[in-house]
């Protein structure tokens, strides 16, 4: 069975563990190209999780997660580095380097990854920084900023190199509804001018319809996804209970 | 009527101590009727005061035989709080499991709401974690397991650090030339004033000592013996390696520990960077340029110490003492304390950074691998210095 033309990822029968203790199985759905795709789920379901297998940072205990028809675990180390140079990763915690001020954790990959000379390198480095809000703390250390700051920074670096595909774990977290709606802004116009593949784990509604073009819901009884498609076509199709609560807050 | 046959209360000792008449004690009274219970509830159910064992309760409910129903009557309660809410949580979580139902209405108002809340998400299956008791034998069985595991572990990331270091030497390992300096600065000059002071005593120390034994022969000038051998062949490099060991060695797995609580290492990861070239690969490196060049001082600190003993308590001349040292010592020594060196520094680093990267994700997990580097790197430079010491003995060198 070869993924549609346009699959960008494909989770195929993915079981996720951590040692004995099974968090998800039997994942399977499809990102594709230029979709804003959401992973939704309660808290502790494993979203988290997912994007580290997506990332390739854990190995899953079965199945395969293929990136436009190649499996990531199934690659030898120059392919895998190949393919993670397509990735650019927000974590939860923004994990940005804290040896290194905004602009070099920013700067870093872009000598390691492009012939930029330093100048240039630095101009690049502001210019995502002021795209997540964040023009003129260039030189502060991660520890010298807020958490919402430290969440956008780390946004700011997962875009460095222009990526293929977008991860982001929460990125609205923590941010005031203002910052938030920019972020969203921003999410689009990257997928709209770039055509970035996004993947995002949130639990805001408002961004999950406003930005959403494809989900999946994970639930963490069964341990086993409920459902995948468009947020709003699930709102108005899906006869689960769980995504029905889910996506109007409880209120049916 | 049957019905006061079974009354019986349960009284509540822990709460005999007057409260100034503030608190009524919590009392339960249970009775029998038709097929179910009537649990009386009266007083103060706070945890300040203390609430009966629910395992009073329970046992009263097994003791009843076949209930079907449990219903409450709570008039006489003058107040509540999470004291009363755990004992019906417990209560609940029993009837539960033996089908007995449970009639709210007659707990005060907002009880059942908030009982209902801690009973709206089941607990998650598998999530709970159950020790079970383990045997001596089992025990001694998984330690071993875990020993092998570590073993194993430190030999993997010991190759890996081997082949960056060969990347390196291609110049393809990808790390930043300032970090190594930064790093090497602070393994190096940094040290020098505790490995002034250590060695500096340890010489002082061992040429007492010496002397003592020596001027009983009449043969204190060989004390330039004792110390020049003993600090340039052995005691030099142990002392500075177990010096970086709880200097150096700490502060890389606290580093990388808090790196990988921060997920910075995953980052780095993503991002293509390998973090055995980029984090591990500098650390090593400066450890293993700076760690015979403090030996070495530390050499040189060791014999000043020797000198200042021979001059004040031996009467003999700052040149007698040197003459004499260098006819001691040779060069094979000198070889000898460097190598140890090299290999004291690769096991500070190499364990300070494989602590630090393989630490758990909390900031307990970073103390554990703190110490656990310290720890380990003393330990195995007691074992290399003594592996190292026969091997040389051996060659004859
Ligand atoms: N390192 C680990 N070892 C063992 N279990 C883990 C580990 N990390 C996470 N878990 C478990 O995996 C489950 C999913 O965790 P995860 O972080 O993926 O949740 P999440 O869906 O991202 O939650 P949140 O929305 O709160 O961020 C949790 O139940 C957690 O107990
Ligand atoms: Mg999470």
């Amino acid at each position: 069975m070869e993924p549609p033309a346009d699959a960008h990822i494909t989770v195929r029968n993915l079981t996720m563990a951590y040692g004995d203790f099974i968090i998800q199985r039997d994942l399977n759905f499809t990102i594709n190209r230029g979709d804003i795709f959401i992973i939704m789920g309660g808290s502790g379901c494993g979203k988290s999780t997912l994007m580290r297998h997506l990332v390739g940072l854990k190995a899953p205990r079965a199945g395969q997660v293929l990136y436009g028809g190649e499996s990531y675990w199934d690659s030898d180390p120059a392919q895998q580095h190949h393919l993670k140079r397509r990735f650019g990763v927000m974590y939860q915690s923004g994990a940005l380097w804290s040896s290194m001020t905004l602009a070099e954790n920013i700067a870093l990959l872009l000598e390691q990854y492009t012939d930029l000379g330093p100048e240039q390198i630095r101009r690049v480095a502001t210019l995502k920084l002021a795209l997540v809000g964040l023009r003129g703390f260039e030189d502060f250390y991660p520890a010298e900023i807020s958490g919402g700051m430290q969440k956008r920074a780390g946004i700011a670096r997962a875009m460095a190199l222009d990526p293929e595909i977008l991860f982001f774990d929460e990125p609205s977290a923590g941010l005031d509804p203002i910052s938030a709606k920019n972020l969203d802004d921003l999410i689009l116009e990257l997928r709209e001018s770039l055509g970035t593949t996004m993947v995002i784990v949130t639990h805001e509604l408002a961004s999950i319809f406003a930005i959403g073009s494809n989900s999946v819901f994970l639930d963490p009884e069964t341990k086993t996804m409920i459902t995948t498609g468009n947020p709003h076509t699930l709102l108005k199709e899906c006869g689960n209970p769980k995504v029905r609560a889910f996506l109007t807050r409880g209120a049916a | 009527m049957r019905y006061h046959e079974g009354k019986q209360t349960i009284g509540n000792e822990r709460n005999s101590i007057e409260t100034g008449g503030m608190m009524e004690q919590a009392r339960l009274i249970v009775t029998p009727g038709g097929n179910g219970l009537l649990f009386q509830l009266s007083g103060s159910w706070m945890l300040q005061g203390g609430v009966p064992d629910i395992d009073e309760a329970l046992q009263r409910l097994r003791a009843a035989g076949v209930v079907k129903l449990v219903t409450f009557d709570c008039a006489a309660v003058s107040g509540w709080d999470s004291g009363l809410l755990t004992w019906l949580l417990a209560l609940a979580e029993y009837c539960k499991e033996h089908g007995i139902r449970v009639d709210s209405s007659g707990l005060p108002a907002g009880v059942d709401r908030l009982l209902a809340l801690a009973r709206a998400v089941p607990a998650r299956k598998g999530a709970q974690r159950t020790e079970g008791k383990r045997s001596l034998l089992s025990d001694v069985g998984n330690d071993a397991i875990d020993a092998l595991r570590i073993t194993g572990e430190f030999m993997d990331f010991f190759g890996e650090t081997i082949l960056a270091l060969l990347k390196m030497l291609r110049g393809r390992a990808v790390y930043r030339r300032s970090d190594l300096w930064q790093i090497m600065q602070d393994a190096g000059v940094r040290a020098l004033p505790i490995v002034s002071l250590v060695s500096f005593l340890v010489g002082l120390i061992l040429a007492y000592v010496g002397s003592i034994q020596l001027q009983n022969f009449g043969a204190g000038i060989y004390v330039a013996d004792l110390v020049g051998i003993a600090m340039i062949r052995e005691m030099a490099a142990i002392m500075t390696g177990i010096i970086m060991a709880g200097r150096t060695g700490a502060s890389y797995a606290a580093e990388l520990g808090s790196m990988n609580v921060n997920e910075e290492i995953d980052a780095f990861q993503t991002c293509g960077f390998s973090p055995m070239e980029f984090l591990v690969l500098p650390r090593m490196l400066a450890l293993m340029l700076m760690m015979p060049l403090l030996a070495v001082y530390a050499d040189l600190m060791g014999i000043l110490g020797g000198a200042v003993v021979a001059v004040a308590v031996l009467d003999l001349t700052w040149l007698e003492y040197f003459i004499q040292l260098t006819k001691a010592v040779s060069l094979a020594d000198f070889f000898v304390g460097i190598c140890m060196a090299v290999v004291f520094g690769n096991i500070v680093a190499v364990i300070g950074c494989l602590n630090g990267i393989r630490c758990g994700r909390n900031s307990q997990a970073v103390g554990m691998a703190t110490t656990s580097a310290v720890v380990s790197a003393i330990v195995m430079i007691v074992i290399a210095s003594a592996v190292l010491t026969v091997i040389f003995d051996v060659l004859g060198i």
